[in-house]
């Protein structure tokens, strides 16, 4: 934390040896010490991966970006030329407003449950020898489950009908009614949501919590006597990274990966449900048929998550060094 | 220390529970009759009907869809995950062979096309990549389903980190040898590679497996259905029925959750060590 100040400059430093570096052949940090010298054999080996990545990575953004600036004939007579209007319709709509703000809520509750439930459990998972197994196998299993079938599986559970989750909450007076009721949907999405995320922070945790060295426990049992005191002190912050790590994780997966259960749980009626953002992306272009506003939702969305993923490199780069 | 204390095995219960319970009920509901469930809600114990349901989602065209059967959309997301993952640890394999082993220009460069990848999530692109399949001609196909998504460096760069960890030793000895780059890739790094290869499969393989969004655009044609897009069909026939097939509905979930949560489960520990190896 001490060099702040000179951070500008090294980082300065660092841009120009990369662009260096970019077209040399003599890398600063080559990742073997001896290599094979020829022109030739690694394009051989690259060609494959660069191909699919040319093909169904860059066309796409490239395009993503280009039809942002156009307004598409809904007939399909050529696209005109529009500028930012794209974005500035996309972002000065309420309905995308609304629609961002329940993104980030969504993020926020869901990230924080499944994390904290995450954590709980492998703590608790990492103290038991009893059982220790049984546990870890039972709480991994749900990983491997896709969220469309999560997604599915929940519906029955807050189904008007059959759900015993509606007949819960019946009980306790209130009439659930999913997919129907704004809040009531918002509820059983981030549910399932959370239920579905769980396991994978569980790992993450647990195998951190076992990484710690077995004097570094001893050291701390015998200096801190009561539990909770070892777990701040001297737990938490040997997971800090592996936390922060599954932070950008979690806010990934909120924002991307539970398109499918918002599919199955709002099946495209999205007139008083809530949606993510990339739901909307979907809804507006295919559904929708405009294709530059969809598009440039799409690349600002690219901009958040690039923004996030690059935030996570330059902490897994730290935690290297220390690690 | 080693005393038992029954307020953690609590929590380890309930928090099992949790994720357990609705597992157990779908596979349990899956076994009774649609009016059944309809009548008496979820169940919790194991019905009669299970030869009767998982016969008819399995072989009957027409069970929701119209053309296809469950065990089309078996073979298809069968296809879908053995080939993303095979697919995958070929195409990253032999690129971060390239970029550990090789001196030669452009070489950094190249190493920041293939990484930028890890930055962007195919949703965010979706919609171009759709008009990107179609103007290839690649819609409603394997090929379709399965190259676009090998779009993405996280198996690159997981071997990438895992040559680095190879000792340049093996790489002297074998030019010592005489070996050249194949031979040196066949015969030495391959073989070296077996268990990541394996835990990097058993990751590819779910995610191949549980893939939505992209089989839902690319796929009109039903014989190209998998099991995740019956999920979507089967939600589309139920509105508007009186008594909705649940029981096919839970069978046809079992189906597209049990391949993947068996293959969790027997191979945890190569499974952890993919995930928390390959995410970093």
């Amino acid at each position: 934390m001490t060099d702040t100040t000179i951070r500008p400059v090294a980082a300065d430093r660092a841009l120009l040896s990369r662009l260096r570096a970019w077209y040399s052949a003599e890398t600063p940090n080559p990742a073997k010490r001896v290599q094979f010298n020829r022109p030739f054999t690694p394009w051989l080996f690259l060609l494959p991966q660069l191909a699919v990545v040319v093909i169904f990575f860059y066309w796409p953004s490239v395009q993503a970006v280009t039809s942002s600036f156009y307004i598409e004939d809904p007939f399909g007579f050529g696209a005109t030329f529009v500028g930012m209007e794209n974005y500035t319709d996309a972002v000065s709509s309420s309905q995308y407003a609304g629609t961002a703000f329940f993104t980030a809520f969504f993020c926020v509750v869901v990230t924080a449950l499944s994390l904290g439930i995450g954590l709980l459990l492998a703590v608790k998972a990492d103290k038991v020898i009893r059982g220790a197994a049984t546990y870890k196998t039972l709480l991994i299993s749900v990983y491997a489950i896709a969220p469309p079938v999560a997604g599915l599986i929940g519906m029955m559970f807050f189904d008007m009908h059959i759900g015993p989750l509606t007949d819960i909450a019946a009980f306790f007076g209130h009439d659930l009614r999913v997919g129907i009721d704004y809040w009531d949907t918002v509820f059983a999405v981030t549910i399932i949501s959370v239920w579905k995320q769980i396991p994978y922070n569980f790992i993450f945790f647990l195998s951190g919590l076992q990484s710690v060295p077995v004097s570094v426990r001893e050291a701390a049992l015998i200096d801190a006597k009561s539990g909770w005191r070892r777990f701040m002190d001297v737990t938490l912050p040997l997971l800090a990274p592996t936390a922060f790590f599954l932070l950008v994780i979690n806010i990934t997966y909120a924002m991307f990966d539970t398109f499918p259960i918002f599919d199955v749980v709002v099946k495209d009626k999205p007139a008083n449900n809530p949606i993510t953002l990339v739901y909307k992306v979907y809804l507006d272009g295919f559904k929708g048929n405009d294709i530059g506003g969809s598009s440039a939702q799409s690349v600002i969305l690219m901009v958040v998550v690039a923004a996030l993923t690059v935030l996570q490199f330059r902490f897994l780069e730290r935690r290297v060094h220390y690690g | 220390m080693q005393r038992i204390k029954p307020f953690d095995h609590l929590i380890l219960i309930l928090g099992a529970l949790f994720l357990i319970a609705p597992v157990v009920m779908a596979i349990m509901s899956s076994t009774q009759n649609a009016i059944d469930i309809h009548t008496n809600g979820l169940y919790i114990t194991p019905g009669s009907n299970a030869v009767a349901t998982y016969g008819k989602v399995l072989t009957h065209k027409g069970g929701f869809t119209g053309d296809v059967t469950g065990l089309r959309m078996l073979m298809n997301s069968m296809i879908m995950g053995i080939g993303f993952a095979v697919g995958k640890i070929v195409l990253s394999m032999m690129a971060a062979y390239a970029l550990v082993y090789f001196r030669f220009r452009f070489a950094t460069l190249l190493f920041w096309m293939i990484f930028t990848t890890l930055l962007l999530p195919l949703e965010v692109r979706i919609m171009p990549s759709y008009q990107v399949m179609s103007t290839l001609g690649l819609l409603n196909s394997y090929t379709g389903l399965i190259v676009p998504l090998l779009a993405s460096a996280t198996g690159t760069f997981f071997f990438r980190q895992f040559f680095r960890s190879v000792p340049d030793e093996m790489l002297e000895a074998a030019r010592i040898d005489g070996a050249g780059p194949f031979k040196f890739f066949i015969d030495i790094l391959v073989p070296l590679s077996r268990t990541m290869m394996a835990a990097i499969f058993i990751i590819m393989f779910i995610y191949g497996w549980n893939q939505y969004l992209w089989p839902l655009l690319m796929t009109t044609d039903e014989s190209f259905y998998t099991l995740m897009r019956g999920i979507k069909s089967i939600l589309q026939v139920w509105i508007g029925s009186q008594i909705p097939d649940y029981n096919e509905a839970f069978a046809l979930a079992v189906l597209a959750m049990v391949p993947p949560v068996a293959v969790v489960v027997i191979f945890q520990r190569m499974f952890i060590k993919g995930l928390t190896e390959s995410d970093k």
